[in-house]
């Protein structure tokens, strides 16, 4: 028995509606209790900010094209170099580090759950061999669907129940936890360098559009009982003039889950540019987030840019390829067949940069017009928009208006005219943190029950103490001691340990991997059916019987059991 | 007793075969189907070939001693070791490579793999330019021109034209076969040439040159061309150009003639910006043909651990990596390395003779299942179960696809996932002790 007491903690628990209460947390054997023996390890939170464990709901970490922007980057491993060090291994990289780096790094930024944005099923062996490599936290793997052929078959039967049989067969085939869409339908016209601009423009060869794509597998999932939503990279990423394309996809989903969003989408700054040229561009964050304000069945998430080097990493083959005829700079893709695209360019953004800084500008604004905190989720898109060790800079931002103000007067003039950042004042409280940083992602995922973004009794005991009192922190003025409380905590918890004190790693636990088991009936087995057997076999480059991946890669796994209405 | 074994793996090449089917009859390996002849003597040659158990030098003789020693002798001399060099690995499964990248961390050593001496160039092109490539499946399905350029493929990657390009099923062909077209570039005509529609027989080096004037054809800058470029007429060059550009979809595929003669990675450099370069146009993709099995895994363990693919320095506690340098050959003709762990491959048969003379002075320590030319120069070698055949673990294919290969045969060998594992812990042990 294993029983650690946390005295004089600041909980902030959005999910309990705990609001800043002083409170002792008791934990034994891994889980938060009612209480714990007179004997037992205390720790003394001293009256500091005390949240349960953080969650990113949409990160680029582990899998095929993380790896090749290493592969590619020697430049990026040796930015960001440490030694082998008490319980550590070394660590390489500073916008695609190791997996150890990333854990370590955001292990001390008091992180204990990731979502990998991005697995392609043919690949999916890959993604969780990088995630037993990545101790510090437990993962799930969004499994991407954007160019499957066996769904695109299905949307163009307009068959919900065999789209679902695709979706859930899939997802229990490679131990994925959520439906990806990746510019629907444009990473499959990129198998022929084409792409598509509009989400009632036809997929080549497939008499489908990404609307229907997106209509069916939102349909689909909620048919499969999925603990997550469709979670969607909207078409016409990083184009002017491509909030229209968002607006309408907004419109897409009705709210068919009481529990959670219908659709999730992610880093949607990059899809709220107005104009129509790299010259005219400028931000039409107003527009999409009133149309989230009027969307309880929706959730975004920011994909802030932040200033400085990173590496573009993305299913969207085609966008990428763009990016590279605009920078230049060294270019790799890897389509996948059957399923979906990739590519991998490093860009710079400049505050010099007109369109850097009303990419910059937008993703804030978008995070202080959603009304509601449980819509936006803080991200960069790690690393597409900046590396997650941005994320504290991110947080001073908005939650000082005295610091946007002084921020804002650095970046490229442009920016004021061209964007509304200037005249919103909202500044964001501690709570709105919480939820925007774990709550709201476990609320997303549907993964509160499994013990995840919460400190109720029973809940896992993920929990991280940050060095700042909010009783006595005014952020608006003290925004450069918040971000260093966010930069590292005192203590990071998982599963119950102290894993990470004051920045240094000091325990691994073996982490797990959350996924989806979709039981089907059989007469949903596509097993079962024929032409799929047939096709698989003519079209794919290996075996059905070699395809689905083997339990000894989710030796931890924690199996999400769903069942269809 | 007959017993058929479907879809298995062969651990041969980087094309990692999945349909092979094994005829076992009374425990052993009576028939193969499906397989290349490299693949089926892969299989078929194994029985009576291994070695029975580890074999350790004295004086002139060979020893026979238990795995207990063996593993005894292995833990003294890498915890002593000052530059210990842990070289091969491509015909080890990932699971073993991620130990060997952390045993060279604990210990201080160099992790390098047989990408060193073969795609190393092409790593190096990479990163300066990038990778256009895809799945093979994505080719077999769209290509309708494919490149095979200083690659013999039908000799050296039998079944990558059937499975994969040329002779395929295809999503988008009713007869791929006739619709597609085969350009290959060689110096000397290859039986692949001999299948082409057009051969392009190039001088010795004349790789970059060839290359600079399809590009130069591309950008419509052909006028500065001579009339012949490397022993290749004007009148190829543009001919060949033009099927590039009207290509619905390309694929270039290229092998060691190019990575492995001179210019090595400019070559590559120039070969990956002529494929980016059409991606203006159509659709083309890269991709290089790897040789082991597991080569391209070494690649992939290696860099989500270290953040490089091959030739990473522990010696400083960080991991340190300068191709040049920091490879195997490099660290043996400088007889720097004091002793080596050679993993499953065979650097007595492909290195120059002075890191031969040098592997055979300092304690070398061999993991490999059969006698090779590696077997002479060695101290210690320490037989384990065969990836692919009696031993199961993931291995990466040439186009990064990881499939977990499959065991069907019983066996008295451990595997060297579990041997690695024990030399780590004990030697962590060792240290920790100090």
């Amino acid at each position: 028995m294993h029983e650690i007491l946390i005295k004089n903690a600041f909980v902030i628990d959005p999910i309990q509606g705990i609001h800043g209460d002083i409170m002792d947390i008791s934990v034994r054997d891994g889980r938060i209790v009612d209480k714990v023996s007179g004997t037992c390890e205390v720790i003394d939170a001293g009256g500091n900010l005390t949240l349960p464990g953080g969650i990113d709901s949409h990160t680029h970490v582990c899998g095929t094209k993380v790896n090749f922007g290493r592969y590619m980057s020697p430049e990026d491993m040796r930015a960001g170099r440490t030694p082998r060090r008490g319980a550590m291994y070394h660590t390489s990289g500073y916008t695609v580090p190791t997996t150890y780096g990333n854990s370590y790094r955001y292990s001390k930024m008091g992180y204990t759950t990731l979502l990998e944005g991005a697995m392609a099923p043919m690949e999916a062996r890959h993604t969780h061999e990088e995630f037993a490599a990545t101790p510090m936290q437990d993962m799930l793997a969004n499994t991407l669907f954007d160019g499957n052929w066996n769904l695109f078959e299905a949307v163009g039967d307009k068959d919900i129940r065999q789209a679902a049989a695709v979706i859930g067969w899939t997802l229990s085939a490679v131990r994925g936890f959520g439906v990806k869409l990746t510019n629907p339908g444009g990473t499959e016209a990129w198998g022929f360098g084409d792409d598509l601009s509009s989400i009632d423009e036809t997929v080549p060869n497939w008499d489908i559009t990404p609307r229907d794509i997106i209509d069916t597998s939102i349909k689909a999932c909620e048919f499969l009982h999925l603990p997550h939503s469709v979670h969607l990279h909207c078409n016409n990423l990083g184009m002017p003039g491509n909030y229209r394309t968002t607006l309408q996809t907004l419109d897409i989903p009705s709210d068919l889950n009481p529990d959670r969003q219908t659709l999730y989408l992610t880093h949607v700054q990059f899809h709220s540019y107005g104009g129509s040229t790299w010259g005219d561009i400028s931000s039409e964050a107003e527009k999409v987030a009133s149309s989230v304000n009027t969307k309880p069945q929706v959730v975004i998430d920011m994909g802030q840019v932040m200033f400085g080097r990173t590496m573009t990493m993305t299913a969207d083959g085609p966008m990428e390829f763009r990016l590279y005829t605009l920078h230049h700079n060294k270019w790799s893709n890897h389509d996948v067949e059957l399923e979906t695209g990739s590519g991998v360019i490093p860009v710079y953004y400049s505050r010099k940069s007109p369109v850097n800084s009303i990419m910059w500008a937008i993703g804030l604004e978008l995070a202080l017009l959603v009304k509601n905190p449980w819509q936006c989720m803080l991200t960069t898109d790690n690393p597409n928009g900046a590396p997650f060790v941005k994320y504290p800079e991110i947080i001073g931002l908005l939650m000082s208006n005295l610091y946007r103000e002084k921020e804002l007067d650095q970046v490229h003039k442009l920016t004021t005219d061209r964007t509304s950042l200037g005249t919103i004042d909202r500044e964001l409280s501690f709570e709105d943190i919480a939820v925007m940083t774990r709550a709201g992602q476990a609320k997303a995922l549907g993964i509160i029950d499994q013990g995840k973004g919460h400190l109720k009794e029973g809940a896992l005991a993920d929990i991280a103490i940050y060095p700042v009192k909010p009783d006595q922190t005014d952020p608006s003025l003290q925004y450069e001691e918040v971000i260093g409380a966010f930069q590292q905590t005192l203590y990071t918890l998982k599963d119950g340990f102290v894993v990470n004190r004051d920045g240094e790693v000091i325990r691994g636990i073996p982490n797990r991997t959350f996924w989806v088991n979709a039981n089907l009936p059989d007469d949903m087995d596509v097993m079962k059916s024929p032409r799929f057997v047939e096709k698989f076999s003519r079209y794919y480059s290996v075996d059905l019987e070699n395809y689905m991946v083997q339990d000894d890669y989710v030796e931890r796994g924690i199996e999400m059991n769903t069942h269809v209405a | 007793m007959e017993d058929k074994i479907r879809h298995v793996i062969c651990p041969y090449c980087g094309c990692l075969c999945d349909d092979i089917l094994i005829e076992m009859t009374g425990g052993e390996i009576s028939g193969v189907e499906n397989a290349c002849t490299l693949g089926a003597r892969k299989f078929l040659d194994d029985a009576g070939n291994r070695l029975k158990g580890p074999i350790m030098r004295k004086g002139d003789e060979w020893v026979d001693i238990s795995y207990e020693e063996a593993i005894d002798y292995a833990v003294k001399v890498l915890s002593e070791a000052d530059r210990p060099l842990l070289y091969g690995w491509s015909g080890c499964m990932t699971e073993t490579q991620a130990i060997g990248a952390h045993l060279a961390e604990l210990i201080g050593g160099i992790v390098d793999s047989t990408t060193s001496v073969c795609h190393g160039p092409s790593i190096l092109a990479i990163q300066e330019v990038g990778h256009p490539g895809c799945t093979l499946g994505q080719v077999k399905n769209r290509a309708d021109t494919i490149i095979y350029w200083g690659s013999n493929t039908i000799e050296a990657h039998p079944r990558h034209l059937s499975r994969y390009t040329n002779y395929a099923d295809a999503y988008f062909f009713h007869n791929a076969f006739r619709e597609r077209k085969v350009i290959v570039v060689d110096v000397r005509k290859t039986v692949t040439a001999e299948i082409a529609t057009e051969f392009v027989q190039i001088d010795q080096g004349g790789d970059y040159h060839v290359l600079s004037a399809l590009r130069a054809i591309i950008r419509e800058r052909g006028g500065v061309i001579p009339d012949m470029v490397a022993g290749v007429p004007k009148a190829q060059l543009i001919r060949v150009a033009e099927i590039c550009r009207q290509a619905k979809f390309g694929a270039l595929f290229f092998g060691v003639g190019i990575t492995m003669t001179g210019g090595k990675y400019k070559n590559i450099r120039n070969a990956i910006e002529f494929i980016s370069e059409l991606n203006r146009y159509t659709k083309w993709t890269i991709s290089p043909m790897r040789g082991h099995s597991n080569v391209y895994g070494s690649n992939e363990v290696f860099t989500w651990i270290s953040g490089y693919p091959f030739a990473v320095d522990y010696s400083r506690g960080i991991a340190f990596y300068n191709p040049g340098e920091t490879t195997a050959v490099d660290i043996l003709a400088r007889k720097e390395a004091d002793a080596a762990l050679i993993m499953s491959s065979d650097p007595g048969a492909h290195f120059p003779r002075v890191c031969s003379e040098h592997l055979a002075r300092i304690p070398t320590i061999l993991f490999d299942p059969y006698p090779s030319a590696t077997t002479h120069l060695c101290t210690l070698q320490i037989p384990t179960a065969v990836n692919g055949i009696d031993a199961a673990g993931t291995a990466y294919r040439m186009d990064g696809i990881p499939i977990m290969t499959r065991r069907f045969m019983e066996t008295v060998y451990p595997t060297d996932t579990k041997l690695m594992q024990e030399i780590y812990d004990r030697i962590r042990k060792v240290k920790e002790d100090a």
